[in-house]
């Protein structure tokens, strides 16, 4: 199984280059944590509109912040990848007879590690900060396969854009474009009872609700057989993003 | 048997610019092979293609025995590549960086640790070997560049402009390390756009100009090839040069003439002996020779002589390309 030996190989390359950035570790630990503190702050009164489902304004935010994060972090994934095209790093593993596909997947699995470390590190806070999570170990493990999942689509589909853009401030500047719009057009800040009707209609559409509502129904132990139908459509979204981004690579390979 | 063997190799970038034109040579096993040319002439899209990071539109390559576009995993199995731009990952060690190599070439254990020692060792890397490459001076940097496409015992070892931005201490060094690998039988293609390089260490070569061979043999035999001396004068200026051509053409002793700008080139057959000939042919027919010098041979004549014009000038007529 050269393709998963593989994968293991160009994913703890990865792994020891973050683990030397200390000040980006720091940072990627400190910031989804303010986000919980700030954001559970900012919208506390939020819990006391009629018609909120769910308790406390952390209880219904942390297992989003979470998706949040996993959004955030693995979006930018395909960055390192043009750096690696620059440096030619990668035209040398292309010369070598590494698995073509472990390239990409060694890249989505570091996203999707990184944003699962990041997703538990927010649950922790949150449950110090007084959320409790009903849905128990099986309902932490949910959250982190949502965030991965989600986390691990999103670094396939920026190394794939990555691929074909060849430019830094492309990939910027899509992923900005489409970051935002999917994280408030989705549950992760708001109740879908308080959502203009459009919106929740919309938000049915939208990979990242489908990670959020996953992530928040493990979290507070609801009826996992409700979820089903999102926990698929995360999945196949994973499956679509990884094949773009693969799709992308031969595309690449094929200019040369 | 030939490590490598081309034919007729073409390839047309989307966008209709043709890189390669008809290329064949081969390279015997345990050969160095130069491959000649100017910026923007094929070399780097041959080497692309013999090394299967790009596929040929039309015409056949092996490698090692084995076709490039049909078996590219077995290619990529025996070759080594140092590729134009480093390819060593700067946020690794020199040993992480051969381990990586390594174990993508599906090598492991003990075996993979002592060949990486041994190889920092070798390129005097072994006191650097744990430090980030980021800290690495270029020469050093180049050497384990070497050293990465040598982890898995390849049988060709492809170099692309390997001493390029390399300072001459560094390039000298380099040159004596690949006298010592093609001393224990290594078969290298090395391309370089430096014609003393290609001079110094190729047993062979080819010119390649815009995407054709147009000449190729030992270097001795090339140089050979080309009887007699050669005159360079120069004089003044475009204008006048193209004037005098002609009637440098007919002086006697004179085989044949080529102009570059303000530069007249003559082949004669004794250069001392033409100067004063040629000089006088020019003044009595008004025509003053600004600096005139005559030299046996070299590879930038063989050069000049099939392409043209002289190889900075074709180094200068870079054509545009797409992004690789």
């Amino acid at each position: 199984m050269s393709f998963v030996r593989d994968t293991w190989h160009l994913f703890l390359r990865l792994v020891q280059q973050t683990l030397r950035m200390p000040v980006y570790l720091v940072m990627s630990i400190i910031q989804p944590i303010l986000w919980v503190l700030l954001f559970s702050q900012l919208f506390r009164s939020v819990a006391k509109i009629p018609g909120f489902e769910g308790g406390s304004y952390i209880q219904f935010l942390a297992p989003g912040i979470a998706i949040m994060t996993a959004l955030f972090g693995a979006a930018y994934s395909g960055m390192g990848l043009l750096g690696d095209i620059d440096r030619g790093v990668l035209d040398r593993m292309l010369a070598t007879p590494v698995s073509r596909s472990a390239i990409i997947a060694g890249r989505v699995l570091h996203g999707a590690a990184q944003v699962v470390v990041q997703a538990l590190l927010i649950l922790v806070v949150a449950i110090l900060r007084g959320a409790r999570p009903h849905g128990g170990v099986v309902g932490i493990v949910l959250v982190c396969v949502a965030a991965g999942l989600l986390g691990g689509s999103f670094a396939a589909f920026s190394n794939g854009l990555a691929l074909l853009a060849r430019r830094q401030e492309l990939v910027i500047a899509a992923m900005n474009f489409t970051i935002l719009p999917m994280v408030y057009l989705s549950t992760m800040l708001m109740s879908k009872g308080l959502m203009p009707g459009w919106i929740a209609a919309a938000s049915s559409f939208n990979p990242v609700n489908w990670a959020v509502v996953v992530a928040r129904s493990g979290f507070e132990g609801q009826d996992l057989g409700l979820v089903v139908r999102d926990f698929a459509l995360l999945a196949g979204f994973f499956v679509v993003c990884g094949g773009l981004a693969t799709a992308a690579f031969r595309k690449y390979q094929a200019e040369m | 048997m030939d490590a490598i063997a081309v034919e007729d190799l073409r390839k047309t970038y989307r966008g209709g610019v043709e890189a390669l034109r008809g290329v064949s040579f081969t390279v015997q096993a345990g050969e160095v092979f130069g491959l000649l040319g100017p910026n923007g002439a094929g070399k780097s899209t041959t080497v692309k293609i013999l090394t299967t990071l790009s596929t040929p539109s039309a015409g056949r390559a092996q490698v090692a025995g084995r076709d490039v576009v049909r078996e590219p995993r077995e290619v990529r199995r025996r070759i080594g590549c140092v590729g134009q731009s480093s390819g060593v990952d700067v946020n690794s060690s020199g040993r992480e960086n051969l381990l990586l190599q390594g174990r993508l070439h599906g090598m492991a254990g003990p075996e993979l640790g002592s060949r990486a020692a041994q190889l920092l060792e070798l390129f005097e890397l072994a006191a650097a070997g744990d430090r980030m490459v980021r800290t690495y001076s270029g020469g050093m940097k180049r050497r384990l560049d070497v050293a990465m496409g040598l982890v898995h015992r390849p049988v060709v070892l492809f170099l692309d402009e390997p001493t390029t931005g390399l300072d001459p201490e560094s390039r000298a060094n380099l040159w004596s390390e690949v006298r010592r690998l093609a001393g224990e039988g290594l078969t290298i293609l090395m391309t370089t756009h430096y014609l003393e390089e290609a001079d110094q260490l190729a047993q062979r070569l080819a010119i390649i100009d815009r995407g054709q061979i147009v000449a190729a043999g030992t270097p001795d035999a090339l140089k050979g090839a080309l009887e007699g001396d050669r005159l360079r004068l120069e004089l003044g200026d475009a204008e006048r040069a193209a004037a005098a051509e002609p009637l440098l053409r007919a002086t006697e002793g004179v085989a044949s003439v080529l102009r570059d700008g303000a530069v007249l080139f003559a082949r004669v057959a004794h250069g001392g002996r033409a100067i004063p000939v040629v000089v006088g042919a020019l003044e009595r027919a008004g025509f003053t020779t600004e600096e005139v010098a005559a030299s046996r041979p070299s590879l930038d004549d063989v050069y000049l002589h099939a392409t043209g014009h002289t190889f900075s000038e074709g180094d200068a007529a870079e054509k545009p390309r797409p992004r690789p």
